[in-house]
């Protein structure tokens, strides 16, 4: 793959224009050719630039400056939603998004449990699972691993039957009523961030909302589950259940259209200046997923090759 | 029609069945048409104590699919940190099976080899049994198989999913089968209508003579239809190998279309085409001389021809090991982290057990019995292939649940990473996939004993055909052609 710099940035749906362009000499060259050879000439060029548009499509990969950029992430957010593969409209009021302070999590799982809590849970399905990692330097950490809410998401495309989406407000969200459960979304999923509903689910009695793609609770036996963001509680102005359940106020939720992010104590924070300031890291970059959940790393800490202890 | 089909085999023999000089042609006909329906009319003991036993086998396999819904996949061992495994490597190892039936009958067919006249039949016929049987694998495989008719439901196609390819190539791969089983029997039926005779009462004779009639009333054996009939199954052979390349490829892909290392392998289309290739021909060796054996069929079906089978067998396998080699060789060299990490664990980690029964079942030991003249009879090869097909189902769990345990987000807290063992997720068999694989493997040889008491066993005009002890009537109309291509 070309690599985050290319230049291609404006090559963005190329595939269409470029087979209209292709196809418009052909009128003009009628003179001294006949219809059939017209058609032909015509057929075979739309198919070519058609084929090499699709290549490009495919090959194409967006810059980081295409995506959220650290500098001016309110503005380029928007952009990046609209060039988003499932379509999402620049429009939309808000663009989801997430800091994680390593600084401060002390790796209690109190944001685990309050989402197990909120959604009836099994204690397998950890929608946001804490690790303990290693640095460099031997020391531990917590790293807490909600949905990157990735902008790229590879789960979305592998669904035979269309059960996973992407909202026009970033959020990536699975139709449980649709789901057949082939676990291929979970196997393309470089986050290890869905969890199967391997036997029933907990009975849910009394839920704030109806059950939907927003508000998955109870879970359907036999399908894939996932970190929603608490998407039905958002439009009501409420954080996510693992935002006010941290205890020390690591997550952040982050919207980067009006560029502010908020935790659990109400601490606002200019979002795009926020990881900027605090040079923050989105997780398994290299993978072209594009995810919006930003890391802040409380000593160096490098989420992708620090592991590696000899 | 008059030269014989000799050929010489790789260890020097002659291949012919029998001298038509030697023999009367008439006798000889005579016999290959008795023996071709005398499964269907003869019914010993014995095929009723196997039927029974093996559909036994089956239903206990259906209840512990019942018990699976009931409880949830997860009572099959399944859970988030082994997402797949016996189910999806059934799926791989019982599609491939069914390539048997394409190589035998197409590559042999194109490119003309005559010895192959009696073996079509059952190889096609265990191509036409297993690949259900495979694609049945689908619903334990799904969480919820009660919504499996969205995937014919075109609104909710997601075309860019492998596994709707998957489920496209398969189904067109089936089409493709029982049009290449029932080409060649198309002419086989007026003949074995001739043998059931009139006279046979009861509902067994009563549903063949409709199924002759049903399937090959149209068939008067005249130079046209002859002529249409081998130019169909000269096209079907040849459509079926970039059909039979394809489901593979694509059932690849599904593993492939990950970020996960020993899944994203650029050597993994080939690789399962390959394997198919050489579980088939296993089977078909397995099936053939069991059917030799039970049936009598030793006069046309020879010690030989098990041995060539076993030479076609041992090619594909040599070429699989090589494969094999390849990849762990490529990406355990390469020192990429997480590629690296899984090779260990293959090889000398937590799958070295299964890994290395694969090395040495479906790797050496089919090598040395093929090596060695005294090994290299009928006997060793059916034993080199029973365990290339047990090696072969251990090595496609070596090719699904390592990847599908690997740690994504490593999470070393004591030790090395991806390395650690400890990371790692764990896929625990139960009682329900076990008794599901053995439904499915008994339902192999229970769907062949039952296709076989209605449709003759052997190919009996094709191999009048390239014998040339065809009846006269039929030479005379015919134009002398060389038999099907």
């Amino acid at each position: 793959m070309a690599d985050g710099n290319d230049p291609e940035a404006e090559v963005v749906n190329s595939a269409e224009p470029a087979a209209e362009g292709a196809g418009d000499p052909g009128p003009d060259g009628t003179t001294g050719v006949s219809r059939r050879q017209l058609f032909q000439r015509a057929g075979v060029l739309a198919l070519g630039a058609a084929v090499a548009g699709t290549g490009v499509e495919l090959l194409r990969e967006r810059p980081a400056s295409a995506a959220v950029s650290h500098q001016a992430a309110g503005a380029e957010a928007v952009a990046g939603g609209a060039a988003g593969p499932t379509g999402s409209t620049g429009a939309a009021e808000h663009q989801w998004a997430m800091v994680i302070d390593l600084r401060y999590c002390n790796g209690c799982k109190a944001c685990t449990m309050s989402c197990q809590q909120a959604h009836s849970l099994h204690k397998d399905q950890t929608w946001i699972h804490v690790f303990t990692m290693q640095s460099a330097s031997g020391s531990t950490y917590s790293m807490p691993r909600p949905c990157m809410m990735c902008e790229d998401p590879p789960c979305v495309p592998v669904c035979p039957v269309k059960a996973n989406f992407r909202t026009s407000e970033g959020l990536t969200l699975v139709d449980q009523s649709r789901c057949i459960g082939t676990r291929i979304c979970m196997n393309a999923c470089p986050y290890q961030a869905r969890y199967f509903n391997w036997k029933a689910p907990k009975p849910a009695p009394r839920q704030p909302f109806p059950q939907e793609p927003g508000w998955p609770v109870p879970q359907v036996e036999g399908t894939v589950g996932k970190c929603i963001y608490c998407a039905a509680m958002l439009p009501a102005g409420k954080l996510p259940e693992c935002v006010t359940g941290c205890p020390m106020g690591v997550i952040y939720l982050g919207d980067l259209v009006t560029d502010v992010a908020v935790n659990g104590f109400g601490r606002a924070v200019k979002l795009s200046q926020f990881i900027q300031d605090n040079n923050a890291v989105k997780f398994k970059e290299s993978y072209g997923t594009h995810p919006r959940v930003f890391y802040i790393p409380g000593s160096g800490e490098d989420l992708e090759n620090d592991q590696e202890k000899p | 029609m008059s030269d014989q089909p000799s050929v010489t085999t790789a260890t020097g023999g002659s291949l012919d069945l029998v001298a038509p000089d030697e023999v009367d042609a008439a006798e000889l006909r005579e016999a290959g048409r008795e023996a071709a329906m005398r499964p269907v009319l003869e019914t010993g003991k014995w095929w009723w104590i196997a039927v029974a036993t093996l559909a036994a086998v089956v239903v206990v396999g259906l209840v512990a699919w019942a018990t699976q819904v009931r409880d949830g996949l997860g009572s099959a061992g399944y859970n988030n940190q082994a997402f797949w495994a016996v189910y999806e490597a059934d799926l791989v190892a019982f599609i491939g099976v069914s390539y048997g039936g394409a190589v035998v009958s197409a590559i042999l067919r194109i490119t003309n080899a005559t010895w192959r006249a009696p073996l079509t039949r059952i190889a096609e016929g265990t191509a036409l049994v297993t690949l259900p049987i495979g694609m049945l694998f689908i619903i334990p495989h799904l969480g919820s198989p009660w919504r499996i008719w969205e995937l014919v439901w075109p609104p909710y196609w997601g075309l860019s999913s492998p596994i709707l390819w998957d489920f496209f190539a398969v189904s067109t791969y089936l089409l493709a089968t029982v049009v290449f089983f029932y080409l060649p029997l198309v002419s086989d039926l007026k003949i074995a209508l001739g043998r059931i005779g009139s006279t046979r009462t009861g509902w067994h004779a009563n549903a063949c003579r409709w199924l002759y009639r049903k399937l090959g009333d149209h068939w008067d054996g005249s130079p046209p239809q002859r002529r249409a009939l081998h130019g169909a199954i000269g096209l079907v052979a040849i459509m079926v190998i970039p059909l039979a390349v394809s489901v593979h490829s694509v059932l690849s892909f599904a593993f492939a279309s990950s970020s996960r290392a020993g899944y994203i392998e650029t050597i993994f289309p080939v690789y399962f085409v390959v394997a198919a290739l050489y579980t088939g021909i296993a089977l078909v060796i397995v099936s053939v001389a069991a059917f030799r054996r039970g049936y009598h069929l030793q006069r046309f079906i020879t010690e030989k021809h098990i041995v060539r089978l076993g030479f076609l067998m041992i090619g594909m396998g040599a070429f699989y090991l090589y494969l094999t080699f390849t990849e762990y060789l490529i990406d355990g060299y390469s020192g990429q982290r997480d590629e690296a990490a899984w090779v260990r664990q293959i090889i000398i980690g937590r799958y070295w057990v299964p890994f290395w029964f694969y090395f040495v079942a479906a790797g050496v030991v089919p090598l040395a019995i093929m090596a060695f003249r005294r090994t290299r009879n009928a006997k060793g090869v059916v034993f080199a292939s029973v365990l290339v097909l047990l090696a072969m189902w251990v090595k496609r769990i070596v090719i699904v649940v390592p990847p599908a345990t690997e740690p994504l987000v490593k999470s070393p807290l004591r030790g090395a990473g991806v390395l650690a063992s400890a990371n790692w997720g764990t896929y625990h068999f139960t009682w329900i996939p076990i008794s599901i694989t053995l439904a499915a493997t008994a339902a192999i040889p229970l769907l062949l004993l039952v296709l076989f008491k209605f449709l003759p066993i052997l190919p009996v005009s094709e191999m009048e055909e390239l014998e040339g002890i065809e009846e006269p009537s039929a030479i005379d109309a015919g134009e002398g052609e060389g038999g099907p291509r």
